[in-house]
């Protein structure tokens, strides 16, 4: 978009306005879920399992129990007599809430004490006894799935070995006779290790029983409140539990990127214990429960070719994945896809044949698998492609700018059609490219390297071009345990023109508070300071499937505007009554209607919303009211072209990232200063497991390090300042001609950083390095090259 | 995480905490910092029943030149260290390493002391004072003793200090004419424990020709280690790029790595090569005047 | 149990209070005085969310016992916006976006206001190298360095 629709006033689309939730952050006035205090409330601390696969033998809690301060020790025993010891997965799973007999992980929830305070609480915690004894572990996918392997799910019927599911999309035959036929094929095993969104806040939750109204209220780290609820009504409704007396309340949320969106045991087991003590529960999480036992991102072990012509026509992929999902499907995935939008694997380019395949797995190790900022596994698909991209680039002896920009899918041919199934909205990858390497002046680039090379320097330059999916979804196509992922907006604007919007989605710092109230201003002309935006409360917020995967502008936004227009539809009707005119003699812009060819004669918004409570047209209803559920039509496909430059430290393998130039394309902007907030923040997650995250464990299944002594967050001396530029191509289908951006940096962003990495060492003869690039695997690749 | 309970003690004197350190006995631990040892209680991998807080006695946080020493108070933060501009101009060795401590906040609460008797070979600090030569003072029942820093760390967590003494302060010879020192740390993000680290002291005589030299290694065995074949083999030659490469080689070999999350120690021992030549070199351009 | 009295200025109001002797500075500012703007992070002294400023200086309030600020004093967020008159720092970190889901900010805050205490006139990195122990999940810090250096220059 180009043009301004709203003045700085109103503030619509468009417009950098100054976040609404702002002020009480700045003043230390947020309130978070460790901030909520209820009269008598009791501390909740979790006792884990120290092993990753054992029995357990027995739980001897008295001494906790003696312990001053504790009230109550709760383990499998106490919720199996109200059959509460297991529960689903938003994957249609089975996990346990608290053992009877088995520890499946590391740090497995095995009893809960509820003390008066949160010290006594962990005293009781130490204090309570549990004889283990261990059992064999499996941690290796590979090795789950041989033969012979200890069978982990022997509780699910029917459960034979250790495969979860197998999915795959596309044509095998054609595209082996493709690879087949192909003058040039490469291939690499590419590794994307385990990693951990690790949000500042860790997750928690006070629950609050009401026993003489039968009320529950929970205020917990949710990114998808009403999915919660519902799921809670589900599990819950045989030990009385209604729906309509469940509230969930999302307050703020200190991070969520997608570790916030599924069900932990904790939170149960705290609902349990209100139940059973008649007194608030909370339960915050510490560091090292969030690390160990919390849902992870990644975990992918890839194999992965790509075949081309000659002359440099990419012709087909062919991926094969081991996901490796830990002890139970957790992963948070729309139903129909249990390897997530990893088909979008073909990219940015033509492809005419391609075929991918994921066998999910079962070890012992905590569930997850796309908690991570990634869009359901569009990160991992991402990484194969671009990286595939170089490495063909490189035998081919062209540059990876050149072969992208030779098999791009052009801009006239959107909508297109996918090989595997997508059908992308609009793009114009060359545009984005091209901008890019404008920006940050790759010819130049190019000849520095020449020259340090030269010298024996080692420089870099990595190119991405990634293509997202985001915005489920389709009705058709896209549910969680059935739920529909549709979304929602209700407005109310109130007599003197001022407006209350309430969303099915929640803010976790995205800015919903701000940007929704703009989607508003946009179509209405209300000023956005008069827009007031609620959310994540499931007493008044109307039913959403919440916030991740970067669906919140593309789906509720979408409602947003929708709403909107319904509004607007009835505003325009009292505006002919207010001018005696026709409807159809009126013209709008955003804030008011005026006669056509008279243009003195005005009806503005406040005005319209004063007369639809004080003197509406008669067979009108009153009021200015409108509710939105809007099943998005298609996904959207953001886009976008990274260019990172790395300097390689030949002696110690250090890498340092100099410049990194993003250049993004999510359709209209709604507030160009989030948009850009988002990127920089996507991409300092994009580069934090490039270089430096990973969540691995021993043989044992001990993971290595449960805090972040161990788990390397980026500070703000490891990141760069990062450079970013934007072109703009509308979604077609969507309302506001807009796509979603939260996620778009942090899956572009890896392979950037390792084609540019292994760009600096690919004269050595260096192909590949696997993430997280540590100075280590830079020095043995350079010591391996004998140079 | 919640430490356990215990008693929490602030005595105003060293004589009023050893004479505590001494009836408690085994129980006690000496809180300084607290930037390592409350973070080991709230993980529960320290649960001392008796907490003798050092903080509040006087006098023990001061950075001065007196008779040949420069004498660092065991109380003295980092952050202290890292400013100081006697510290910066004519010992950047020491703020080479108090700099690279930790984060901001942290070197606000940590001190010279606590890093040196909790007697960990991942802290900066000691490989530092194996270079520079320091010795440190340690007060108990009977007094203040001296004890060279060379007979100081005896193994992982473990130093010479008695159970009932404080480690009150840190003694450094001022540099003699024509020294200089440099600190280098690999680490895996700022503030981390070190990969590697190496601290290097040369001195010039009138021709150029090393001196004397002395280097300590950080985190890659039991203790700080000094690497003394290399010092010697630098000892009455010239500082040249040759020998400053074999000192490398040589401060490698007396490196005693294990593999861990930090590296392999065939890595380890590499970049104990290569950040010896790195120190080294720093310190020479430092002795000859420069930055 | 070994109690005890303290009694602590906190944002210019002394607080006096019978505490636990093991209780952490964080968790009395927290939750004895309910001022929840100082937030728990990591637990272990790496992200600095629980940053506040002890007798001038800035610490992490969960690595300090509660005891060993008896008789000093603390400012915490709550304790920089003066007669309704926003810092120049928070002010910053509003203009410039310099924060999204807010759990880092007050740290990032009180450590910024220790830097400028410092240095009036901090370039891009001393900025970066006076926030390094503070962690920040959502803004990639480029937004951060500049409402530091919004805060520098309006100051």
């Amino acid at each position: 978009m180009t043009e301004l629709r709203t003045s700085a006033e109103i503030g619509g689309m468009g417009h950098s306005v100054k976040r609404k939730e702002d002020p009480r952050f700045i003043r230390g006035r947020g309130n978070y879920v460790d901030d909520v205090v209820r009269p008598g409330m009791l501390y909740m601390a979790i006792v884990r399992s120290p092993f990753a696969h054992a029995k357990i033998k027995s739980i001897n809690t008295e001494k906790a129990l003696a312990h001053p301060g504790v009230a109550a020790v709760i383990t499998g025993a106490t919720l199996k007599e109200y059959n509460l010891h297991w529960m689903p997965t938003l994957m249609s799973d089975t996990q346990m809430v608290l053992p009877t007999d088995e520890v499946m992980y590391q740090a497995q929830e095995v009893a809960a004490v509820i003390a008066t305070d949160r010290y006594s609480a962990a005293d009781g915690v130490a204090l309570v006894e549990v004889d283990y004894e261990p059992l064999e572990v499996v941690i290796d996918p590979f090795k789950a799935l041989e033969p012979g392997a200890p069978l982990l799910r022997h509780d699910k019927e029917g459960q034979k070995d250790n495969l979860i599911f197998h999915w795959e999309a596309g044509d095998k035959a054609a595209t082996e006779q493709a690879f087949r036929d192909a003058d040039f094929t490469v291939k690499q095993d590419i590794y994307i290790p385990r990693i951990h969104v690790a949000s500042i806040e860790t997750c928690g939750i006070v629950a609050e029983f009401d026993a003489v109204e039968g009320q529950l209220t929970c205020w917990m780290t949710s990114q998808a409140p009403h999915a919660h609820r519902t799921v809670f009504a589900l599990v819950a409704g045989h030990v009385g539990l209604s729906e309509e007396k469940i509230r969930i309340i999302s307050p703020d949320i200190g991070g969520g990127f997608g570790g916030k969106v599924p069900i932990y045991p904790g939170y149960v087991i705290a609902i349990a214990a209100t139940v059973v003590t008649g007194s608030p529960i909370k339960w915050i999480e510490d560091r090292r429960e969030n690390l160990q036992a919390d849902s992870f991102g990644r975990d992918y072990h890839m194999t992965a070719e790509l075949a081309a012509s000659k002359d440099g026509t990419l012709q087909a992929l062919r991926i094969k994945t081991i996901a490796d999902h830990g002890y139970t499907d957790a992963a948070c995935n729309p139903s129909k896809w249990p390897a997530g939008m990893f088909s979008i694997a073909t990219g940015s380019y033509d492809l005419k044949h391609a075929f991918c395949e994921v066998d999910g797995v079962y070890t012992n190790k905590p569930p997850g698998g796309i908690a991570y900022r990634c869009s359901f596994r569009v990160t991992e698909a991402v990484h194969a492609i671009e990286r595939l991209v170089d490495i063909m680039a490189d035998d081919l002896g062209m540059d990876p700018a050149e072969l992208r920009l030779k098999n791009f899918i052009p801009p006239e041919a959107f909508p297109f059609k996918s090989v595997l199934g997508w059908e992308y909205d609009s793009g114009n990858y060359a545009g984005a490219l091209k901008l890019a390497m404008e920006k940050i002046g790759y010819q130049d680039l190019l000849k520095e390297q020449k020259e340090k090379r030269e010298k024996g320097e080692l420089m870099g330059i990595g190119i991405c071009s990634f293509t997202e999916v985001v915005g489920a979804g389709p009705s058709k196509d896209f549910d969680i345990l059935g739920l529909k992922m549709f979304d929602s907006a209700e407005i109310r604007v109130h007599p003197t023109g001022k407006a209350l919007v309430r969303i099915g989605v929640q803010t976790q710092g995205q800015g919903h508070e701000t940007t929704f109230a703009q989607i508003v201003a946009e179509e209405l002309g209300i000023p956005v300071d008069h827009i007031k935006v609620e959310h994540g409360d499931t007493d008044t917020a109307p039913y959403g499937l919440g916030t991740y995967a970067s669906r919140s502008t593309p789906v509720a936004g979408a409602a947003t505007a929708m709403a909107s227009r319904k509004i607007l539809d009835k505003a325009r009707k009292i505006a002919a009554h207010l001018l005696e005119v026709s409807a159809d003699d009126l013209e709008w812009e955003p804030g008011k209607f005026t006669v056509k060819g008279v243009p003195d004669k005005v009806s503005t918004i406040q005005e319209i919303a004063f007369a639809a409570y004080t003197n509406h047209p008669q067979g009108l209803e009153a009021g200015l009211e409108a509710i939105s559920y809007y099943d998005p039509p298609n996904l959207t496909f953001p886009f976008g072209s990274y260019i990172c430059v790395v300097d390689v430290d030949r002696g110690t393998g250090e890498v340092k990232i100099r410049r990194f130039m993003a250049v993004d394309d999510c359709g209209n902007i709604i507030n160009p200063m989030i948009v850009e907030g988002q990127i920089h923040g996507g991409l300092t997650m994009g580069m934090a497991p490039a270089l430096m995250e990973e969540i691995s464990y021993d043989e044992e299944g001990n993971m290595r390090g449960g805090s972040f002594m161990e788990y390397l967050m980026p500070t703000a001396m490891e990141t760069p300042s990062w450079e970013t530029g934007k072109t703009t191509t509308p979604s077609p289908h969507h309302p506001l001609g807009a796509k979603g951006v939260g996620e778009s940096a942090t899956v572009g962003a890896p392979a950037a950083i390792v084609n540019a990495v292994v760009d600096a060492l690919s004269h050595l003869g260096v192909r590949h390095l696997e993430i997280p690039i540590t100075p280590e695997k830079v020095w043995r690749a350079i010591q391996e090259s004998g140079n | 995480m919640i430490p356990g309970s215990f008693d929490y003690h602030s005595p105003s004197t060293v004589e009023e905490a050893v004479a505590l350190l001494t009836s408690l006995g085994e129980d006690a631990k000496v809180l300084s910092g607290g930037q390592s040892l409350i973070p080991m209680m709230k993980l529960r991998l320290a649960e001392p029943a008796q907490l003798i807080d050092i903080n509040g006695i006087a006098g023990l946080e001061y950075i001065r030149e007196a008779d040949g020493y420069l004498t660092i108070g065991a109380l003295t933060r980092e952050a202290d260290l890292d400013k100081s501009e006697l510290i910066q101009q004519k010992y950047p060795i020491l703020h080479d390493t108090a700099h690279v401590i930790a984060d901001p906040l942290v070197r606000n609460r940590a001190t010279i002391g606590g890093n040196l008797a909790h007697g960990d070979p991942a802290n900066d600090h000691p490989a530092t004072m194996l270079a520079v030569r320091a010795e440190v003072v340690a007060t108990g029942p009977n007094g203040a003793r001296n004890i060279a820093i060379d007979d100081f760390f005896l193994g992982p967590l473990t130093t010479a200090l008695a159970p009932n003494e404080i480690l009150t302060e840190v003694r450094i010879p001022v540099p003699a004419q024509g020294s200089g020192g440099a600190y280098v740390k690999l680490e895996r993000k700022v503030g981390d424990f070190a990969i590697a680290g190496v601290a290097a002291v040369v001195t010039l005589d009138g021709n150029g020709n090393c001196s004397a030299a002395s280097i300590g290694l950080t985190n890659v065995g039991p203790t700080p280690i000094r690497a003394g074949a290399a010092e010697e083999a630098l000892t009455g030659n010239a500082l040249s790029t040759d020998a400053i490469a074999e000192a490398g080689r040589l401060a490698g070999e007396a490196s005693q790595p294990t593999s861990d999350h930090r590296g392999s120690a065939e890595y380890k021992r590499a970049m104990v090569q290569e950040l010896t030549i790195r120190a080294l070199t720093k310190a020479k351009v430092r002795a000859e005047g420069g930055q | 149990m070994a109690q005890q009295n303290i009694t602590i200025k906190v944002n210019g109001t002394d607080q006096a209070a019978e505490i636990e002797q093991r209780l952490l500075l964080v968790h009395f500012i927290r939750e004895n005085l309910a001022l929840t703007g100082t937030h728990i992070g990591c637990d272990t002294t790496h992200c600095g969310a629980c940053t506040l400023i002890l007798d001038g200086k800035a610490v992490k309030s969960c690595t300090v016992f509660a005891v060993q600020a008896d008789g000093k004093e603390v400012l915490t967020i709550e304790g920089m916006t003066t007669n309704g008159e926003l810092h120049p720092l928070q002010e910053g970190f509003m203009e410039e976006h310099g924060l999204q889901c807010g759990f880092c900010t007050p740290g990032m805050i009180m450590s910024s206001y220790a830097l400028l205490q410092e240095n009036k006139n901090p370039t891009e990195a001393e900025i970066r190298w006076g926030i390094s122990g503070n962690l920040c999940r959502c803004t990639g810090y480029v937004n951060i360095v500049k409402a530091v250096q919004y805060a520098a220059q309006k100051a």
